[in-house]
């Protein structure tokens, strides 16, 4: 189960959590299964079949906005306001 | 917690002469507009003198008459799917608006400049002109004019449905803010602004493009970046990559504002249409008033503490200008700004605003700099208050392994408490500073490296020495840190490795050169082709000698297998003849985004004349992690420059802007650098904290040494003036209106 | 309309001969007619010092100066610097220091600094900050730029080097 970090606009939607843990070999599977977890939560972080456009994903210190990318059971997932620049 | 000791290296910490070094030192290196093909012709653009406009009506057949003119092109020429061209797209040619002064509107390539300079006031432009929105808090405003009728606020609660200027809301939410307020017996807070600025690169944009009839595109061009230039190229053409090639010139200085492409899809286009290879450079008006300064900025914060001097609380309110599209580093700056520290509760908010100014692009930490302007004047008014030495109370409250960093993952092993430690032991900070008007300021910082692609080749030649082929613009010394670093894994000498920059068809992908990362993240790349090599050379040499193939040892810069070794000179000879296989490996890293990285704290003594309002600076150090320093020379050179690049953003730059959102100053004379004038000797203490993620330590450099600067002098001006400075830049006459309470 | 004119100077003590626009700086003759690259545009007004070359023994913008009043004149660019393969005490020393990192800003700087050390070769800090108040540089904070101007004036009053 990889661990999931949710930011503080996105708690309320967690039931107050600030991590969490989800299932999953894949961002989108983390992603089901967060909506499992939390209903609602989904379309926080997905918008139109991609990654919401106000955040983005990291895991570990990789950002990616790839929900194909691979998740492994020791990763910590970080949601991030979308950053630009850089 | 004591640091592991520093590995004896054979090459890296040493001061080799660059080997691009002969060629720039005698005028032969080639930058972008040293280029010449054969019938080139000259393409200028024409750019709307307007901040705001609907652009009515473009004929440009007065201009395509002129004899000598071969091609004109305008935004119509430029492939659209969907409703709207993307924004890059529409950056480099504008649709039916224009969005800032400067924004390209039509170009022409003719057989000489100034024959292109007649075309372009022949094409006729009608323009409705429309009030330009140009101050961030005044854009927010819910009846302010909307610049980009699509854009709407997006942010992690969702997407907003009415049109603005206000183009993201973000920030971040650590513990609980207000209760942290409440257990603070000390609080300060202030409002900040600083104005736009450009990174200044002395040498302006230049390409020159050639689309051959078999469409192949060819690109030569000064980019901080080969690979992004074709990427950006062929989206905006809507052409293949595999049609495009970019081959990078020299370049005059980036500093992040040659990342993105500003002229190479026109010069393209403009050569499609004339069947000529086009050279498209920029003059300095066009290059403050047509790429890419960094934003402007509004920021409100607030700091606690308890009277013993911990930091508990801090908040922020960001706005930051995007320009004429979305995307600003405000969310960077609000992850690098507080990294020094150890807050517990921590609270942002951040915006991201369109304005009638050019689109904002990276400057060298981007984000951080104005960020730091504002925090740390408030650290150092908690620490006048508490009467704690400033830097003692970054000391008390300073980050290290396991704090809390950026976005809330938690730092690996970093050097703020060393770099605090060594500027309170510098001779700088240990001499007095004596005199009237004199002050002394300190300030902290924090940049990422980023990690990203690189893949770079080598080849081992018959005598011995070793191609290195790698894909990044060597802006800084880059060429030399990266055959440093073979050589080190080899264990060969520096002179031969011989490193080359080449161009997008003739190496793998490779990011910018930018975000602190060549000698970081290609370092890495190169370490890894030099490890392939040894493996490879390990089992050709296994069968030389016939040996087990994995019997083959190698280290301290020799092969041995029981009783025959070999250096690498020697094993190259061994293994390298007519009838054996040629020695190629290569190296491939995808290291990261933001990974890890480097903390540095400036210690400047001013003298600030009281009649002119004029600060002089004395005296000034640079502290900085570099974890280790592959040639400390030019890791110095980086921290100078960050420095004085600070120093002049901090007392003179600026984007003048009138009413109608005109650049006034828009040339070296009223944009003012630095000069030699203008600064003592740049003191610099490297503290070197290797950095756990990389082979031989290393942590990018070339970036946060801007990061300190603008807060370190508004603290030494205030101690000289006794007046605190909440707006940039600290000129003369800004400083005379403050402490003299005028204007 | 333009007209063209034929100009006889020496640049880097060899007569050249070429035809310029009369519009044309020279700086664009050298850049873009005599294909001497080394100087370069900044600015185009005098304000940066990257297209420094020395006409008739003294220091000028170039881009200031017109093609046209090269006639007759000596002029030495950054491609002259060096004799033969032989590095000038200047270039050697930006090498040796590291007072480059782009390096677009090297030609001026050291053709400036050479006219300054070729008449005050004993320029201390002040007189070398103030001689190349006129040459920009965005990359280095002049501080190694300034090391080796001294360091080069220390090696020229040892061993003068010949003009």
């Amino acid at each position: 189960m990889a661990t999931v970090r949710i930011p503080g606009p996105l708690r309320e939607a967690a039931g107050g959590a600030e991590l969490v843990t989800a299932s999953g070999s894949t961002l989108r599977e983390v992603v089901d299964d967060l909506e499992r977890q939390f209903p609602g939560m989904r379309e926080r972080l997905v918008e139109d079949g991609a990654v919401h456009s106000g955040i983005t994903l990291a895991i570990g210190p990789n950002q990616t906005n790839d929900l194909d990318a691979a998740v492994a059971d020791e990763d910590e997932i970080n949601v991030l306001p979308a950053i630009s620049g850089g | 917690m004591a640091a592991p000791t520093k590995p004896e290296y054979k090459v890296i910490g040493t001061r080799p002469v660059r080997p691009d070094g002969i060629d720039k030192v005698t005028g032969r290196a080639q930058y972008g507009a040293d280029i010449r093909q054969a019938r080139m012709i000259y393409g200028k653009v024409l750019r709307s003198p307007h901040a705001h406009a609907n652009i009515k009506r473009i004929d440009t057949s007065k201009a395509e008459a002129l004899e000598g003119v071969k091609a004109v092109v305008t935004g119509a020429d430029l492939p659209q799917s969907g409703d709207r061209r993307s924004d890059k797209s529409l950056n480099v040619l504008a649709a039916d608006k224009a969005l800032y002064r400067g924004h390209a509107i039509a170009a022409v390539a003719a057989t000489n400049p100034y024959i292109a300079d007649e075309a372009l006031k022949l094409i006729e432009v009608e323009y409705e002109v429309l009030p330009p929105v140009l101050d961030v808090r005044e854009a927010m405003r819910p009846d302010a004019p909307v610049v980009l009728d699509w854009v709407r606020t997006t942010s992690m609660a969702g997407t907003g449905e009415e049109p603005t200027n206000v183009a993201a809301k973000g920030g971040f939410n650590f513990g609980d803010a207000d209760k942290g307020f409440e257990e603070c017996d000390e609080i300060v807070e202030g409002e900040f602004k600083t104005k736009m600025v450009h990174q200044g690169y002395i040498e302006p944009q230049a390409c020159t493009a050639m689309w051959n009839p078999d469409g192949q595109l060819t690109v030569w061009t000064s980019t901080q970046g080969s690979f992004p230039v074709r990427n950006d190229t062929s989206e905006i053409l809507d052409i293949p990559i595999s049609k495009v090639k970019v081959v990078p010139t020299e370049i005059g200085g980036g500093f992040g504002g040659k990342i993105p492409v500003y002229i190479e899809p026109t010069a393209a286009l403009l050569s499609k249409k004339s069947g000529r290879p086009v050279a498209l450079r920029l003059d300095r008006t066009n290059v403050f008033e047509g790429t890419g300064p960094t934003s402007g900025t509004s920021i409100k914060a607030k700091i606690g503490a308890t009277k013993d001097g911990k930091l508990v609380a801090a908040y922020a309110d960001m706005a930051y200008e995007a320009g004429c599209f979305p995307g600003s580093s405000v969310t960077l700056g609000a992850m690098a700004m507080f990294a020094p520290y150890d807050i517990e509760h921590v609270k942002i908010d951040t915006y991201d605003v369109v304005v009638n100014k050019p689109h904002v692009q990276d400057y060298r930490a981007p984000g951080a700099p104005a960020a730091g302007f504002a925090i740390e004047q408030l650290v150092d008014e908690l620490a006048e208050k508490l009467h704690i030495d400033p830097l003692k109370l970054k000391q008390m409250n300073s980050s290290h392994e396991g704090t809390r960093g950026p976005g809330g993952m938690p730092f690996s092993r970093i050097g703020q408490e060393e770099c605090v430690e060594a500027a309170m032991n510098s001779e700088h900070y240990k001499s007095p500073l004596e005199g009237p008007n004199r002050g002394r300021g300190v300030a902290s910082g924090f940049w990422f490296n980023v990690g990203l692609r690189s893949s770079v080749n080598i080849s081992v030649q018959p005598d011995g020495t070793v191609n290195l082929v790698e894909g990044n613009t060597d802006i800084g010394g880059t060429r030399a840190s990266l055959a440093m670093q073979l050589a080190e894994t080899l264990g060969i000498a520096y002179e031969d490795v011989k490193p080359m920059v080449v161009d997008t068809d003739a190496v793998g992908y490779n990011d910018v050169t930018a975000g602190s990362r060549t000698t970081y993240a290609t370092g890495m790349a190169v370490n890894k082709a030099g490890l392939n090599l040894i493996e490879k050379m390990k089992g050709l040499l296994a069968a030389k000698w016939s040996a087990e193939p994995d019997a083959v040892e190698f280290a301290s810069g020799t092969f041995s297998s029981g009783e025959n070794s070999a250096s690498f000179r020697e094993a190259a000879g061994i293994v390298a003849g007519p009838a054996d296989a040629t020695l190629n490996a290569t190296g491939e890293v995808s290291a990261g985004v933001l990974v890890g990285g480097g903390f540095s704290t400036h210690i400047v003594d001013v003298e600030v004349d009281p009649d002119t309002g004029k600060t002089q600076i004395l005296r000034y150090t640079v502290v900085q992690d570099a974890g280790t320093a592959i040639h400390p020379s030019y890791v110095e050179g980086q921290m100078q420059g960050g420095a004085v690049q600070g120093i002049g953003w901090a007392l003179n730059e600026e984007y003048y802007y009138d009413e109608e959102g005109k650049m006034a100053n828009a040339s070296f004379l009223d944009y003012r650098l630095p000069t030699t004038l203008d600064l003592p000797m740049i003191e610099t203490v490297i503290v070197e904290v290797p950095n756990p993620t990389h082979p031989f330590g290393v942590r990018g450099v070339g970036e946060v040494s801007i990061v300190p600067p603008l807060g370190a002098i508004a603290n030494a001006v205030y101690r000289a003036t006794g007046v605190r400075q909440f707006e940039l830049p600290m000129s003369p006459r800004r400083v005379l209106e403050t402490t003299h309470d005028l204007g | 309309m333009a007209t063209h004119i034929q100009v006889s100077t020496r640049i880097n003590g060899e007569d050249v001969d070429f035809l310029c626009d009369t519009r044309q700086s020279l700086l664009e003759v050298l850049r873009d007619v005599v294909n001497l690259t080394g100087a370069k545009e900044g600015c185009n007004n005098g304000n940066c010092g990257a297209c420094n070359v020395m006409l008739n023994g003294a220091l000028v913008n170039s881009c200031c100066v017109l093609g046209a009043e090269a006639e007759g004149a000596e002029i030495v660019t950054i491609e002259g610097v060096a004799q033969g393969d032989h590095l000038h005490p200047l270039q050697t020393a930006f090498l040796e220091e590291a007072a480059l990192q782009c390096g677009v800003c090297t030609p001026g700087f050291i053709v400036a600094a050479k006219a300054l050390l070729d008449e005050e070769p004993d320029a201390d800090e002040a007189r070398v900050r103030h001689w190349l108040a006129g040459n920009l540089c965005r990359c280095t904070g002049y501080d190694k730029i300034v090391r080796a101007v001294l360091d080069a004036g220390d090696e020229m009053r040892k061993a003068p080097a010949g003009r």
